[in-house]
């Protein structure tokens, strides 16, 4: 196993440069963001000139790209466009999103999966209709209205939430701003649980735990859940770059200084080295996460060996 | 129709959750610690907050703050006022002599003089500090060497500001100007710090100006706390103790921290909420007319929008618009619809005209159809209104726009929205040339004169003019009326001018934009100034 | 919503029903589904040429099973309702969605406007209708085109594991990290145009990457089933492996990620229109309104409402559609 870890970290290398350079000429490829900083009038030439050497961007796409990647290494990520250090940014948006992605998740496990066993196992039945009505609520209801209105009704008729999170963004502030945030992936969470409880109540193990004698909630946690979670575990992997980098609409009604509000931030400023740094943090996050979602494949399944 | 019935009960118990919602608004309000400070929305500003690099609202919100210029616009009437200056003297409109008042200083304690200004604005102009607002020094003698159009710069200073004493400098223009004076109230004008220039980082980090309130600390990103500056020696000190300013990542939300009694003032109500707002915050609304105006440009560089008869073309469009149910319906009444090419804050005395524009731009559905298909039809048949889609909420005043058109043409396809990603890639596309059909331009006035609402946007080759419409006629007038030492002359040259603009439709006139705001129930006497940006200075607190 | 003529009595029995749906898709993107679903419960015991009995009876039993489902039935009505209506909105809708009158923006139900109208002015009866088409198939095309290639690839990585898979599953580390909005800022601006082809490529391009994962963790679940061990025991050939085997026993997660997925991509198709580089008008989708609608959801609710539950119903009837394959397929359940 040892070896196996050690090979998916080498691999990390290749997939980090082809991940900036990918994201690097995307960003180039928008276009001059220089025009964009002088408001509803055009830049002087002199000023576009200096700014764009300024941020490198009067050389060619390679040259900037290798100028960066050594820079890069000496730990210099850069400056947005207002002159703030992208290291700086990265700082503060990283830890609060890390926290939100956190809460996210835990709700995904816990109510996602409850859910799922609980109509898994009562397929058809009420409590089967009524989640799968919340599903449909949840998808064809965008975010954004999810979450302006319990914004409004916890945080402004009921007064139990602070409707816009502070700075600090503690873990019980990111409750509601995360249980939004999860909600469409609960969706998947229930209804993949469901999908492989019911298929797998059947297994001629449970049968055999059944008739073994086994109590219910052992037969259910110890058999059942852990041949389910396969699909379940592999989701949730695939899920932290929605968490993580996307999260824009929740982060933006809850006044959440995070990544995904950061990298749009970025993105329609055209700030390649903000775009780029954050990026790259979040590959990096994924290949660890992918990593983790691979070993865990082997603790549900003893079947499953490392090649 | 059972389902209908079904959805309506559904609908009314939607909208009875959210009626109930809706009342919980107007707390007690206030939510920042210490008393007699209050709380403000604010945004990221764009740019390192520097008085030459401000060019949007947000960094202008704090140098509103923390600078005092030579003059300043009233807050009130948009006058340009004395500050610093104790006189600007000229005799012949080009060469002009500044004196300071006494006992003005930067709330670090060093003493603002003549040469505050002149290192200020040689400092601004330079081209290797790259400073957005630049061209405001354009007009003084030497800026083409310390800002030539390309190459380095062959000078470091302007050779038209000459500093004579500690209260005293001269200024040389390149050409006559007779109402510059009144263009210093600018915030790139702002005198600054020898901080600003021995330690630069510091300085971002701690602006430090000589207005009426002081930085107290600037989080990037996320906050900046000001306090009142007990010494400010001008006479418009602060009536609270300070402001807080918090970065909001969207403006629904500032506005939900409001009603929720989290915030103070909040500049800019949401357009979704623009329905709601007098309830939610018990009349505390402001609804003020700001020196912003909206029009429609057109890419006269394109030969099909530039042949004769065009102009038949461009006010059939601009009758076909109908302003006034947009401006009530879309924008709740925070825009007016526009008559002249100028705004209402400059005032008649200023040159604004109600009216100008004339049936041009009354809604007249016949009348537009009929002149569009004189001027020979919307080129190809199709045309697209290019806005950018990032900021502003544009898409709805567009579609609005093309769907009145399209009703009075009697063709649900002759006008569609064509939004474009990113603010820099609309302005990549202007200023290349690339868009075939209209496109929106807005125009925030930098200072209260009819020539900031001209000459920028429609003078041969001018920073803003972004469809390249020329006009001799226009550019002689122009030049006139800056030559003239008589404001009340000039004035009436600058709406000669803008007759020939009207003339020919040079851009569609749509809305004159107001400044909105709300604000909670401690603060009393907020305003908002002619830029809309609050008076912050004056707001009470308790 | 008004249906059109309900079928009363459930043709489930009749095999020239699902034939006629099918003719209905012909050319709309909608029923492409229904097409290919029937195609690849069809086609597998084609290619199996030795024991090709046990393989035909496998998918014939399920199709079997379908056909007798009501579950299935109903969905299936649905989505021809949908498809129909795709087709020709104009059967149900007699006004142009394009129609605009601002004097009467957000204003509710009214006589001739069961619906009302949105913040401009058009009628949200209309629109809803004349949504179906672009929204559908944007929904439908682009989880076919999702799961298709995600499962082709996904599975095979799983399946064979080694180089190929570290290389597969590499690059679907790349693809996770790519923000939707620049994506779309990015392929949109350079792949221009008014159809829904580009968006649905786009989406195709950034979502097959999760459905790949899905997939590959499936497959090597089910590689280690014991009957697969012993298929392989009795020397069975790889794509015999894959298709009598494992993909019955790998597919039910792919359907329910892929059902779910299509109510998700009909709505990305509103964010990449909020972006600018979406749909544009005069296009009508239900991404398009429901976007526009959120704002203003405090004052007209009911501007969001009908989009809205026009999407719902879409996703209830492909999710009611997985389960009743999945079903079919899973001889556990029998």
């Amino acid at each position: 196993m040892g070896r196996y870890v050690i090979r998916r970290l080498l691999q990390m290398i290749p997939v980090f440069f082809g991940a900036t350079l990918l994201i690097f000429l995307m960003v180039n490829v928008m276009g001059d963001p220089v025009s964009g900083l002088c408001g509803d009038r055009t830049c002087d030439p002199a000023t576009t000139a200096q700014l764009k050497a300024d941020f490198g961007l009067d050389k060619p796409v390679w040259q900037q790209y290798l100028t960066y990647m050594g820079n890069l290494f000496t730990g210099d990520f850069g400056k947005a466009f207002n002159g703030q250090q992208v290291t700086e940014l990265m700082g503060t948006a990283f830890p609060v999103t890390a926290r939100l992605t956190l809460v996210a998740i835990v709700f995904e496990i816990v109510l996602g999966i409850s859910l799922g066993v609980l109509t898994g196992l009562r397929r058809g039945r009420p409590v089967d209709s009524g989640v799968l009505i919340l599903t449909l609520v949840v998808i064809s209801v965008p975010t954004f209205v999810t979450g302006l209105l319990l914004q409004l009704l916890l945080g402004v008729k009921w007064g139990l939430i602070k409707p816009a999170v502070s700075p600090a963004a503690t873990v019980d502030e990111l409750l509601v701003p995360g249980l939004v945030l999860a909600s469409v992936s609960l969706a998947y969470v229930t209804r993949l649980t469901r999908t492989s409880v019911a298929e797998n109540a059947r297994a001629d193990y449970v049968r055999t735990a059944v008739a073994k004698g086994l109590p219910r909630r052992r037969i259910i946690t110890r058999h059942l859940l852990r041949n389910s979670l396969i699909p379940v575990v592999t989701f949730i992997g695939t899920d932290i770059g929605a968490l993580m980098g996307g999260a824009i609409v929740t982060e933006r009604i809850f006044n959440i200084h995070g990544v995904g509000y950061q990298l749009y931030q970025g993105i329609v400023r055209q700030s390649s080295q903000t775009v780029v740094g954050f990026v790259t943090v979040l590959v990096l996050v994924f290949l660890v996460a992918n990593l983790i979602v691979d070993l865990l494949y082997a603790v549900l399944d003893p079947r499953i060996r490392y090649a | 129709m059972r389902g209908a019935r079904h959805a309506k009960w559904a609908a009314v118990a939607t909208a009875v959750a959210l009626a109930a919602t809706a009342c919980g608004g107007g707390g007690s309000g206030g939510g920042s610690g210490d008393a007699g400070v209050l709380s403000a929305s604010w945004g990221d500003p764009q740019n390192p907050l520097e008085p030459a690099n401000t060019n949007e609202v947000q960094g202008g919100k704090v140098l509103e703050m923390i600078f005092r210029g030579l003059k300043r616009y009233n807050p009130k009437t948009g006058a340009a006022e004395d500050m610093l200056a104790e006189k600007i003297d000229t005799t012949d409109s080009q060469n002009f002599t500044v004196t300071l008042k006494d006992g003005w200083t930067f709330s670090n304690g060093e003493k603002v003089t003549a040469k505050s200004f002149v290192d200020a604005w040689n400092y601004g102009a330079h081209v290797k500090n790259k400073q957005k607002n630049a061209p405001f020094f354009a007009y003084i003698e030497g800026y083409d060497k310390v800002h030539p159009e390309e190459g380095q710069a062959t000078a470091d200073t302007m050779s038209g500001l000459v500093v004579k004493d500690d209260k005293t400098f001269t200024v040389k223009l390149t050409q006559k100007f007779s109402t510059w004076p009144e263009t210093l109230g600018y915030a790139a004008f702002a005198p600054l710090p020898k901080v600003f220039f021995d330690d630069h980082d510091a300085f971002l980090k701690t602006p430090v100006g000589n207005g009426p309130y002081t930085v107290k600390s600037y989080d990037k990103g996320s906050a900046m706390s000001l306090r009142k500056w007990a010494d400010y020696p001008g006479d418009d000190k602060a009536q609270n103790e300070g402001v807080d300013l918090k970065v909001y990542t969207d403006y629904g939300t500032a506005y939900t921290d409001l009603t929720a009694g989290n915030l103070d003032l909040l500049d800019d109500v949401p357009a979704a909420q623009l329905k709601n707002v007098k309830n939610d915050v018990g009349g505390r609304y402001l609804n003020t007319p700001a020196g912003i105006i909206q029009t429609l440009a057109f890419p006269f560089y394109d030969a099909d929008w530039n042949k004769p008869g065009s102009e038949k073309v461009r006010k059939g469009l601009s009758m076909a618009i109908n302003r006034d149910l947009i401006t009530d319906t879309i924008f709740e009444k925070t825009r007016t619809p526009a008559t002249d090419w100028t705004s209402p804050v400059l005032g008649e005395a200023g040159g604004y005209q109600a009216g100008l524009c004339g049936a041009a731009c009354k809604y007249n559905a016949a009348e537009a159809k009929k002149l569009v298909a004189e001027g020979g039809g919307i080129p190809g048949g199709q045309m697209k209104i290019s806005y950018n889609a990032d900021t502003g909420s544009h898409k709805e005043w567009v579609e609005a726009v093309c769907n009145s058109i399209n009703k009075a043409l009697g063709d649900n396809k002759a006008c569609v929205g064509n939004p474009v990603g990113t603010f820099a890639d609309y302005r990549n596309q202007v200023t290349q040339q690339k868009l075939d059909g209209p496109f929106r331009a807005g125009w925030q006035m930098d200072y209260p004169l009819i020539q900031n609402f001209l000459e920028p946007l429609y003078a041969t080759g001018a920073s803003s003019n972004d469809g390249k419409w020329s006009n001799k006629e226009f550019d002689r007038l122009l030049k006139e009326a800056n030559a003239e030492p008589d404001t009340t002359k000039a004035t009436a040259k600058f709406q000669e001018a803008e007759k020939v603009v009207a003339e020919e439709m040079a851009a569609i006139p749509l809305w004159y934009q107001n400044g909105s705001a709300a604000y909670s129930e401690r603060t009393s006497n907020v305003a908002l100034n002619p830029f809309s940006i609050p008076v912050y200075n004056e707001v009470k607190v308790g | 919503m008004p249906e059109p003529t309900t079928p009363q009595n459930p043709q489930g029995r009749n095999p020239h029903d699902e034939g006629a749906i099918s003719a209905l898709g012909g050319s709309g993107g909608a029923m492409d589904l229904a097409v290919a679903e029937g195609a690849s419960l069809e086609k597998p015991p084609k290619p199996g040429r030795s024991g090709g009995d046990r393989a035909r009876s496998l998918w014939s039993d399920a199709w079997h099973d379908l056909r007798r489902n009501p579950v299935f039935l109903v969905s299936g009505l649905i989505i021809a309702f949908l498809v129909f209506i795709s087709l020709w909105p104009s059967a149900i809708a007699s006004g142009d969605p394009l129609a605009c009158d601002l004097a009467k923006a957000q204003q509710g139900s009214q006589p001739g406007h069961p619906f009302g109208f949105n913040g401009q002015g058009c009628d949200v009866y209309t629109r809803t209708v004349y949504g179906a088409r672009a929204s559908v198939t944007v929904g439908v095309c682009a989880t076919l085109g999702v799961a298709l290639l995600g499962s082709l690839l996904g599975g095979l990585a799983g399946f064979f594991g080694g180089w190929f898979d570290s290389l597969l599953s590499r690059i679907t580390d790349v693809f996770f990290a790519i923000p939707v909005v620049l994506g779309g800022l990015v392929f949109l601006s350079v792949v221009p145009g008014t159809t829904v082809w580009p968006v649905i490529t786009f989406i195709v391009l950034l979502g097959w990457p999760q459905i790949a994962r899905i997939a590959r963790g499936s497959v090597i679940t089910a590689k280690q089933n014991d009957y697969v061990q012993a298929a392989r025991a009795l020397g069975a050939g790889n794509s015999r492996m894959l298709l009598r085997h494992i993909t019955p026993n790998a597919i039910a997660p792919v359907i329910v990620v892929a059902t779910i997925a299509l109510g998700t991509y009909i709505a990305l198709e509103a964010t990449l229109s909020y972006l600018g580089v979406g749909l544009k008008a005069p296009t009508v989708s239900w991404g398009i309104d429901i976007s526009s609608a959120s704002g203003y959801v405090r004052n007209a609710p009911h501007m969001l409402l009908w989009p809205a539950g026009a999407l719902a119903l879409t996703v209830l009837a492909f999710i009611m559609l997985g389960d009743a394959v999945r079903d079919a397929l899973d001889p556990k359940l029998r």
